[in-house]
């Protein structure tokens, strides 16, 4: 067994999905071939054949995402034919899922240094494009029709926690916009991104920010908003995360490797889980998963002092965190603002999470163990606990 | 632009495709502003060219930057294009649209007009290759201070002398002074004087053309980075800089070495490419101002050129016949070839083999009278596909498929599953027919069967076949690996599904087919004929062989007509000229001179290291006479003749339009493209007038 390290991640800035969207005229694998193109670049010191494997997600695997994305990045980024890959698929958590399984082989020895991450381009796979659900689904109620539709899977959040109100979602992802703001003003997020080129209608341009981030978002204007997912509804486009396109990718390795390649590890793998939970109210998912993993790190949930939780929807966060008994606005949580600000391509968010978490660590010398944490759509969770390397005991 | 009027010029130009000049700020890693100038024309399938309107508009945008730079606002400029394409050049039609010199002049001022802010504006202006960059699209870079490349990018090249025309809006001058002269020559006449040769982004690095390739994946990110570290202060060697001694002392030397070859080459020498030469010399100055006037003067004087528009119009052709073969029935009439038979295993047969298994890549069995002919053709086929993969040319992967693609036998039975059978048997009629006969016996009633005939009827052939409608001619040219062109003969049976077949088969094979009916010579062979006939009636009627050369030069053939015959063998012509002599006693000559000529070899030796030379035989055989025909005489009879056939193909319908005759003449004859093919030139040298008393082309393709 070899301890499993994150030693560094990137990625593109994201973008507004459709045809607006900065990458609108971008293949998926290309904007995910950048990214990893970035990491690579900036971890030198790991030569490109160490690489024993290349594990990138994608909830739509087909098009662009299609062909096995972990290998055609891989071979599309320059990386060496001897490098193998592979695509996975847990919807929202799909890079965390990705982090896990690499992580897993990482920790049984079976691989030195590895790849993980996640791309979802919204705009070219619309949510549930090319699906075809079981009928069984329907015929034997295992799913509702609300359970395919994440929006109406936050909806009937509010209504089994009546007291997580649309007001305390709006102040929450108000908050969020806010600390978002102040953590790109502080030159928090920036070192991270990777800039894509990308071509627009009006010639190429260059994507250095976030492209959907709203820092001058009011309680005023966020009540002004429609619901539409269901009429007198809760859900409105300012307390969800919007939809968007981008790639993660993170570089992980074993405790030899750290040696070998000279490597400065930013977190600790702790543990993991994953949970299942009704479809119908999927957002739930981080509560049994972070259950889980804390009970196989052997931690308590006052033991970790930063959450990275994606902020699918604002009420999908505020169950988890009055599940815990933390306020909606404690400062652990999201210290740098959320999904609801960032945005939230699919299958590429775990691994955002872990960027930033990795980032706060380095700034946190105080602070030992963080989680990170999503809700899955057709109802699962899952939940990653880190350890600081950097800790240097108490205040 | 006040400098001058253009208005005249926009009003000529109506049909421009405008490449718009999208000017964006990009924030560079350091924080910089750079403006970042996007060349598109919106168009999916056409390349980015430039036209006025296009010229006007980046004019117009560096005019922009240029204020904005002085007032500190942005660091740097950068040009890039869309998609795979950074800038395919000027706009030849419209160049070739323009009727006034004026106008030409115009284009070519607005050009250096245009292009040369970029050069001049007080940031660092840099130029990121993304793709293809043809002529005017390199000027562009070339006006910047800097450039990258993309390192997928195979189509870099000032083909412009290619084509008739000079690299006027600055590579003239710009290219030897960021290269060196003799680089300068190779990119700007060489290569395009060598089938139009382009350059990768990795040769494009190696001249120095360019200062760093980057990969495609993060290509502009990457160039956008460099450039950042460029504004910065990071140096950039030029390590081909041409210095004081290259200036004053070598820089005549490469210019009068390429002059030499393009002069050895005809004598209707290329213009532009001499041209072109002229301002590569005067460039040694450094002095642009003066150089960009030389530039307009000539661009205008070759807009307006014969040999601009002949080019255009044979370039025109080969584009267009690569997508479209005039005449040819509907492709999905072609059968599928999953087999191929050849019968025969000697030197032509085994290069046919050779080629359908690299090709096609599909089993190819050969077939010859005895075993002994079979392994010395196997024998061959292996040689060559070695020699392949010894080149680099061929895998070695590739190299065992086709050997196990290749099998032999002496039963003609064994072709049962063939459906393409293609002979190369001896050019008689009876051995011909006797193989199709017994191939007929064996393979299906849907087999396709082809003569590589060149001098035999196709109908004559088909006599006796149960389905003579299957029989169809692929005839080739030697050597068949490297002639581009194959005539597909249309017998009086054919059907249309055959020729469909044999059209795709050889686009397949990577030749260009043209269509032709089944008459004697069928296209290429009864205009050498004629050329030949006419060379060698004047030889006989005592005009040196040195006047008879002279005479046909301006034609501008790679080769006059005795190395011709040299080249195809002295036997093989006499047969080509009776057997033409035949059809077309009155037209055709034969010369019973040639055939005692055979007996002795040929009419040229060279030795090594000399220039060729006439045998005395050959001497003896034609000997001189007072009364000769003059070098004036001899070139006014050929090119009637040569007309005159023409004209009488043309009646005779042999192909679909005189457009093929003059594509199988540039393809199969090497016929130099500035001449724009047989037919244009016949027009402009009032042959036709002569002969026919009308023109080929109306209006005849010529400057105005």
């Amino acid at each position: 067994m070899s301890d499993v390290f994150y030693i560094d991640g990137v990625r593109t800035p994201f973008a507004r999905a459709g045809a607006k969207g900065a990458y609108w005229n971008t293949r998926a694998d290309d904007l995910m071939a950048k990214a990893t193109v970035g990491l690579v670049q900036r971890n030198a010191s790991v030569p490109l054949d160490a690489i024993d494997d290349v594990a990138i997600a994608a909830t739509t695997q087909q098009g662009d995402q299609g062909l096995t994305l972990g290998r055609t990045v891989g071979l599309l980024a320059g990386l060496p034919t001897s490098v193998p890959g592979y695509a996975i698929d847990r919807m929202c958590a799909g890079a965390m899922t990705a982090v896990t399984s690499m992580g897993s082989a990482i920790g049984y020895g079976a691989y030195d240094v590895a790849l993980a991450g996640g791309v979802e381009h919204m705009g070219h796979h619309p949510m549930d494009f090319g699906a075809h659900a079981n009928p069984r689904f329907a015929a034997e109620r295992l799913l509702s029709s609300d359970a395919l539709n994440m929006g109406c899977t936050a909806e009937i959040l509010h209504d089994r926690f009546p007291h997580l109100t649309k007001e305390r979602a709006d102040a929450y992802a108000l908050n969020s916009q806010r600390k978002a703001a102040a953590a790109y003003d502080a030159g928090h997020i920036q070192p991270d991104l990777v800039p894509v080129a990308a071509a627009g209608p009006e010639g190429w341009v260059s994507v250095t920010r976030d492209e959907q981030l709203r820092p001058q978002t009011t309680l005023e204007g966020l009540a002004t908003l429609k619901t539409p997912f269901r009429d007198n509804g809760s859900v409105t486009p300012g307390n969800a995360s919007p939809l968007t396109d981008g790639a993660t990718v993170a570089l992980l390795a074993g405790a030899d490797a750290v040696s070998r390649h000279n490597l400065s590890p930013a977190m600790r793998m702790v543990s993991f889980a994953y949970a299942g939970v009704d479809p119908d109210v999927m957002g739930l998912g981080p509560v049994p998963a972070t259950q889980k993993a804390l009970a196989k790190a052997g931690l308590t949930i006052d033991d970790i002092g930063l959450i990275e939780a994606n902020e699918a929807f604002a009420i999908q966060v505020l169950t988890l965190l009055d599940f815990y008994g933390i306020a909606d606005d404690d400062a652990r949580v999201n210290p740098w603002g959320g999904a609801i600000a960032y945005g939230h391509p699919l299958a590429s968010s775990g691994v955002r999470l872990m960027i930033q978490l990795a980032a706060q660590f380095a700034q946190r010398r105080d602070v030992r163990y963080g989680i990170t944490t999503m809700c899955v759509g057709l109802g699962q969770g899952g939940t990653v606990v880190w350890e600081n390397p950097h800790y240097a005991g108490g205040n | 632009m006040q400098d001058y009027d253009y208005t005249a010029l926009i009003e000529a130009t109506v049909n421009e495709v405008v490449t718009r000049s999208w000017v964006r700020d990009v924030t560079l890693p350091s924080g910089r502003i750079l403006a970042l100038i996007t060349l598109d024309n919106g168009q999916q399938r056409r390349p980015n060219t430039l036209g006025p309107r296009g010229l006007l508009e980046f004019a117009e945008a560096l005019d922009t930057v240029a204020r904005r730079a002085e007032a500190r606002e942005i660091s740097g400029v950068a040009v890039i294009g869309t998609d795979d394409v950074f800038a395919a050049g000027a706009d030849l039609g419209l160049l070739s649209s323009l009727t006034s010199r004026d106008r030409a002049l115009e284009i070519s001022r607005l050009g250096h007009a245009a292009l040369s802010r970029l050069g001049a504006l007080p940031v660092p202006s840099f130029a990121f290759i993304n793709g293809t960059a043809l002529g005017g699209g390199l000027e562009v870079a070339l006006h910047a201070h800097y450039r990258t490349v993309r390192d997928g990018v195979r189509q870099i090249a000032l083909p412009e002398t290619y084509l008739g025309l000079i690299p006027g809006w600055g590579g003239a001058f710009l290219l030897p002074n960021l290269i060196g002269v003799e680089r300068a020559v190779k990119v700007i006449v060489t290569n395009p004087a060598r089938n139009n040769t382009m350059l990768s982004a990795h040769d494009a690095c190696e001249l120095g053309i360019v200062d760093v390739s980057f990969p495609t994946v993060r290509f502009l990110e990457d160039s956008l980075a460099w450039a950042d570290a460029v504004i910065g202060g990071a140096s950039v060697a030029r390590p081909h800089r041409p210095g004081r001694v290259e200036r004053t002392i070598t820089w005549e030397a490469p210019i009068a070495l390429a002059r030499t070859a393009l002069m050895s080459k005809g004598s209707t020498p290329p213009t532009a490419a001499l041209r072109a030469l002229d301002l590569v010399s005067a460039a040694h100055d450094d002095n642009a101002d003066d150089a960009f006037r030389r530039e307009d003067d000539a661009l205008a004087d070759h807009i307006m050129s014969d040999q601009f528009r002949a080019s255009m119009y044979g370039f025109t052709l080969l584009t267009k016949h690569s997508k479209q073969v005039s005449g040819a029935p509907d492709r999905a009439l072609a059968r599928s070839i999953s087999r191929v038979g050849i019968v025969g295993a000697g030197l032509m047969a085994s290069q046919f083999a050779l080629l359908f298994l690299q090709k096609m890549q599909v089993p190819v069995m050969i077939t010859d009278v005895s075993a002994e002919r079979l392994e010395s053709g196997i024998a061959y086929i292996h040689e060559q596909l070695n020699r392949l993969v010894a080149k680099g040319a061929l895998t070695a992967d590739e190299r065992a498929r086709c050997a196990r693609n290749l099998s032999a036998t002496i039963d003609i039975a064994h072709f049962a599953p063939c459906d393409l059978v293609i002979e190369a048997v001896f050019e008689e009629l009876s051995v011909k027919r006797d193989v199709f006969r017994r191939v007929e016996g064996v393979v299906s009633s849907q087999a396709i069967l082809a003569t590589n005939t060149s001098s035999l009827s196709l109908d004559d052939m088909a006599e006796g076949l149960a389905h003579p409608e299957r029989l169809v001619g692929i005839h080739f040219f030697n050597p068949v690996a490297v002639m581009p062109l194959v005539e597909v003969v249309r017998g009086a049976a054919t059907d249309e599904s055959s020729v469909a077949t044999a059209i795709t088969v050889a686009q397949k094979l990577g030749k260009s087919p043209i269509v032709c009916r089944d008459v004697a010579g069928f296209v290429v062979n009864r205009i050498l004929a004629v050329y030949l006939g006419e060379a060698l009636k004047a030889a006989e009627a005592g005009a040196s062989f040195e006047d008879v050369i002279a005479a046909v030069a301006p034609l501008g053939l790679p080769m006059d007509p005795f190395a011709l015959m040299d080249l195809i063998g002295i036997t093989v012509s006499a047969h080509l000229l009776d057997s033409l002599h035949a059809f077309a006693p009155t037209r055709m000559h034969a010369s019973s001179r040639l055939h005692e000529l055979a007996q002795h070899g040929g009419f040229g030796k060279s030795e090594p290291g000399t220039a060729r030379q006439f045998t005395e035989h050959s001497r003896a055989l034609f000997p001189t006479r007072a009364d000769a025909p003059t070098v004036a005489d001899i070139y006014v009879a050929v090119t009637a003749s040569l007309a005159n056939e023409t004209h009488i193909m043309m009646e005779e319908k042999v192909v679909h339009g005189v457009e093929e005759i003059d594509l199988a003449m540039l393809l199969g004859a090497r016929w130099p493209l500035h001449l724009g093919g047989l037919t244009p030139y016949l027009d402009r040298c009032g042959a036709s007038e002569r002969a026919f008393g009308a023109t080929f082309h109306s209006p005849p393709i010529c400057g105005a």
